[in-house]
């Protein structure tokens, strides 16, 4: 069992240093497609410090999983910039980005795809040491016992295949395999959304521990408000590419100023009886992202809109204490 | 479940060879088809010790005579022995079934499997040429090789094999694109794993099954191109024996002679069907998700 | 007053060549007219088997109902010639599916799918059919226009939105919806939850909701029946189960799921794994992740314990309650 009860009330969160670990500044990836271009990114900006979790939130197609590929190339952004410790990650030449991936993992969503069919549990979590060639055959064989038993499984599934194991072994599989070069920053893809609600808790509590006896600092991506909010010190809310707030967890929970996140917050189920929250009906769906609408991208289905809102895009904005906001109203006052 | 995780962990160095042939053994009809094939090699390798004729020898009895003691097969055309032939033809027609294939596999697997990860630009020009090759026939296309490199049993291997290569290419491609899209090909990339180690180590295994199958068919119709190409004189010349050759001389004499058409048939559909039943069961073997 | 659907220990099995699965176990349940069970429970838990089991789709082979009585309206299922079952199936008895990218024809326009249904039950003309489709379709807030369009024109809630008409489109009495939210956005998620619970009401449907959302379950449900290992091991009414919840896995549940409402949340996962459907654990099936384990829960399965409207199938009640 554990609980948790973070330090919320500074922007970075108690465990989190001063520095950022990773800074993204204008991060843009846009995709060709026969349509047209699809502005799955566009300008995002951020930081992450050391020790800390940022949640980024938001529905289907808004560029939170494209943005956390990004950070770690392994889809190659459009323009922007990344730094890492002070290099310039979108600058490296291949084999410094290998190297470089060492430092930065990822963990993925489906734990049925994200893992070779054909290797053993064993192969899987030992690859990444052989591929960057550490120790020998025998230390890298130990380092995988090691790693198994640090994510919770056990021994004898070493040569097991991975449609042996139920989607909760498999992704500690891919966590294992995740944390094999001692990594300092692991961005988690929706690392629990495949997973039943009994299981979703262990790996969260699991990803939580190892976070704090390793010191890693996540890029929490996810669609599920309740688990961000449960693990993240700061969430970032992205709306078709762009983000629209961006705020130390609990002022973003209490105080919550973009309209689009607010409806976001009160769409949620709630497993209670009787709801704070009133609910906000959006109207219509997500416009597309190979035409996204002009000014703040969020003014076709704003309930609150000015005319200003599809004339002039809003800038993401400090609205006091570190929580930034994109929105004219917030700001015009 | 039996087994201490210490006994569990000293299998853990048991090689995959090992695996896969324990997996192979459970199933009776691919070992029986692995026996056939081993029992063929073999006759081709003993093959002067086992044949009671000297292949080539003509009027070593009557000729177009039918089976009998002396002759089990009979005899061809030129009074040769049948047996000694279909045993001899063994040699041949093993090898450049399976180096052709061979040949084709492995050059039009590695094709597919580069064009289906990469896709784009590289998957446009070298799926075209495919296709081309694809669209002249497989004859002439080994006729060409075959005329440009000179007529000997080597280059009737490239030949053969080169003419198979679109169709492995093909193949592969299609299973290489579905198995792009997964995850575990961008987790590998995400670890440092280079593109040519996620081809080999990632992709291509992931596209085994239908390498296999199309190998299997394969093999026979190698071995039938190589007798066409004999025929025509671009290949192995008569009187080396050969079962493609031995098949096509026998037509003319199906009437009076059935036996010089149907023994040398017979062992061709046997490797073939030897060969399917074996790659059905390897490709079982090889896939972890069917183990039993 | 009777219910709509009573379902009385329903057992199914599926025969493979691994062994036999126990799907489920002899679960126990009603539905009155107009009401809404929501049956919870995670992967491999049996829910979908359920659904399967009262529209008699299980296949068979692998599938077998080994016992069990499901009654419909007052008739027995199992009792009905397949020409009859046909007649109750998309007509009073329909289905709402999990995939609405799935679920559609991807090459007959939508209008043309729903008013199929209607044409093959409700002996109407098609012109009929048509008028009777585009209610529907605005029933469900699409413009009547669009029934002409193919479903890849909609988007995923809207092809959702389709299929809630198709399922209405013949007034049926009980609708079986298979977590019809778990592939939508939540913000697309809320518009159907919503459109869903106005719709029940204006069209007085009863509804079972399969889902593994206990958030889901609270915004539409009147009743929640908890699956675990192909038995439902807890039943009550909403309050009952939201706010006094007996069973432990049950109780387990609500702990595993994070809390958006306070300031700081804990989660407390239950432990262990799913037992394997193979070979389920003597006793009560969840002994082995229990953290209220007895000794008499590994040997002897526990009893349906029945007081106050609710049902629990747990030994820690054992005394208090009144025992079947």
């Amino acid at each position: 069992m554990s609980s948790k009860t973070r330090d919320l009330s500074d922007g970075t969160g108690g465990a989190a240093s001063k520095r950022p670990l990773l800074e993204v500044r204008d991060l843009v990836k846009h995709f060709k497609v026969g349509a047209g271009i699809v502005h799955a990114v566009d300008g995002v900006s951020f930081s992450i410090m050391k020790g800390e979790t940022l949640g980024l939130v938001g529905e289907s197609g808004c560029g939170k999983s494209t943005t956390g590929r990004a950070l770690i190339r392994l889809i190659d952004a459009t323009s922007g910039s990344v730094t890492y410790q002070d290099r310039d990650i979108l600058a490296l030449s291949k084999p410094e980005m290998t190297s470089m991936r060492k430092e930065m993992q990822i963990i993925f969503q489906d734990p049925f795809s994200s893992i070779d069919p054909r290797k053993t549990v064993g192969d899987t979590i030992g690859k990444p040491l052989y591929i960057h060639r550490v120790g020998t055959k025998r230390e890298r064989e130990d380092r995988v016992d090691h790693l198994m038993e640090l994510v919770g499984l056990s021994a004898r599934l070493y040569n097991k295949y991975p449609h042996e194991l139920d989607g909760g072994r498999r992704q500690r599989v891919g966590i294992a395999r995740a944390l094999a070069l001692s990594p300092s920053f692991i961005v988690c893809d929706e690392p629990v959304s495949a997973l039943d609600v009994s299981i979703q808790a262990q790996i969260l509590n699991l990803l939580e521990e190892l976070q704090n006896t390793m010191k890693l600092t996540y890029l929490f991506v996810s669609h599920d408000l309740s688990v961000i909010k449960h693990l993240s010190n700061r969430v970032a809310v992205m709306y078709l590419g762009k983000i629209v707030e961006l705020s130390p967890t609990l002022s973003l929970f209490k105080n919550t100023l973009h309209p689009y996140a607010q409806a976001l917050l009160s769409a949620v189920p709630v497993a209670k009886l009787r709801r704070t929250r009133e609910r906000i009906i959006l109207t219509g769906g997500v416009p597309s992202p190979i035409h996204p609408p002009s000014g703040c991208r969020f003014h076709t289905r704003c309930h609150h809109k000015t005319p200003v809102c599809s004339e002039r895009e809003p800038q993401l904005l400090d609205a006091g204490e570190g929580h930034f906001v994109a929105c004219h109203l917030v700001h015009k006052v | 479940m039996p087994g201490t995780a210490t006994t569990l962990k000293r299998d853990k160095r048991q090689s995959k060879i090992g695996e896969i042939w324990r997996r192979l053994k459970i199933n009776k009809g691919a070992v029986a088809g692995l026996a056939v094939i081993l029992f063929l090699s073999a006759m081709a390798i003993f093959a002067p010790y086992l044949a009671p004729y000297e292949p080539n020898k003509m009027n070593s009895g009557p000729r177009l005579a039918s089976p009998s003691m002396k002759h089990p097969l009979g005899t061809d055309s030129f009074g040769r022995d049948q047996l000694s032939r279909v045993i001899y033809g063994a040699r041949i027609s093993l090898y450049v079934g399976f180096i052709a294939v061979g040949i084709g596999a492995v050059i039009g697997g590695f094709i597919g499997a580069v064009v289906g990860y990469y896709g784009g630009r590289v998957d446009n020009i070298l799926m075209r040429i495919m296709d081309v090759l694809l669209a002249v026939p497989q004859i002439i296309l080994a006729i060409a090789i075959v005329g440009a490199l000179g007529a000997n049993l080597v280059n009737l291997m490239i030949a053969v094999g080169v003419s198979q290569i679109p169709r492995y290419a093909r193949i592969v491609r299609a299973s290489a694109l579905s198995v792009r899209g997964q995850e575990f090909v961008e987790a590998a990339r995400a670890i440092g794993a280079s593109d040519l180690r996620i081809i080999l180590e990632n992709i291509l295994p992931n596209c085994m099954a239908p390498i296999i199958v199309q190998s299997t068919l394969g093999v026979a119709s190698a071995i039938l191109s190589a007798a066409a190409l004999s025929f025509l004189g671009l290949g192995i010349q008569p009187p080396t024996p050969e079962w493609g050759s031995m098949l096509s001389l026998g037509r003319q004499y199906m009437r009076n002679a059935p036996h010089l058409t149907f023994y040398p048939g017979l062992v061709i559909a046997i490797v073939v069907l030897a060969l399917n039943i074996f790659g059905d069961g390897l490709r079982d073997a090889l896939d972890p998700k069917l183990r039993q | 007053m009777a219910a709509l659907l009573s379902v009385n220990d329903l057992c199914v099995k599926y025969k493979t060549f691994e062994g036999i699965v126990h799907a489920v176990n002899g679960i126990s349940f009603d539905i009155p007219e107009r009401g809404t069970l929501g049956l919870v429970g995670e992967s491999g838990a049996g829910k979908t088997t359920t659904a399967l089991s009262l529209m008699r789709l299980i296949p068979a082979p692998p599938g077998i109902v080994e016992r069990g009585k499901i009654s419909f309206g007052g008739r027995d299922i199992h009792a009905l010639s397949e020409a009859e079952m046909k007649k109750i199936r998309g007509n009073q008895i329909s289905m709402i599916f999990q995939d609405p990218m799935t679920s559609l024809n991807p090459v007959l326009t939508v209008g043309l799918q729903i008013s199929e249904a209607i044409v093959a039950h409700q002996n109407t003309s098609e012109r009929e059919a048509l008028k009777r489709t585009q209610e529907m379709l605005e029933k469900v807030q699409i413009p009547s226009a669009r029934h002409k369009e193919y479903p890849h024109e909609f988007s995923g809630g809207m092809r959702q939105r389709v299929g809630i008409a198709m399922a209405l489109a013949c007034n049926p009495r009980l609708i079986i919806a298979d977590e019809p939210t778990t592939a939508l956005d939540v913000t697309i998620q809320a518009q159907v939850i919503e459109l869903m619970r106005n719709l029940r009401q204006e069209f007085s449907t009863a509804m079972m909701l399969i889902t593994h959302d206990l958030g889901v379950v609270g915004e539409v449900c009147d009743r929640v029946a908890v699956m675990y290992a192909g038995e439902i091991v807890e039943e009550g009414s909403l309050e009952q189960i939201f706010e006094d919840a007996r069973h432990p896995y049950t109780t387990g549940l609500f702990k595993c799921i994070p809390d958006i409402e306070e300031d700081s949340s804990q989660i407390q996962p239950i432990m262990g794994l799913m037992p394997d459907p193979f070979d389920l654990p003597s006793g009560c099936c969840f002994h082995p992740r229990c953290p209220s384990c007895m000794e008499v829960c590994r040997v002897e399965r526990p009893a349906f314990l029945r007081e106050n409207g609710r049902t629990v199938q747990c030994h820690l009640y054992a005394k208090g309650g009144v025992t079947q």
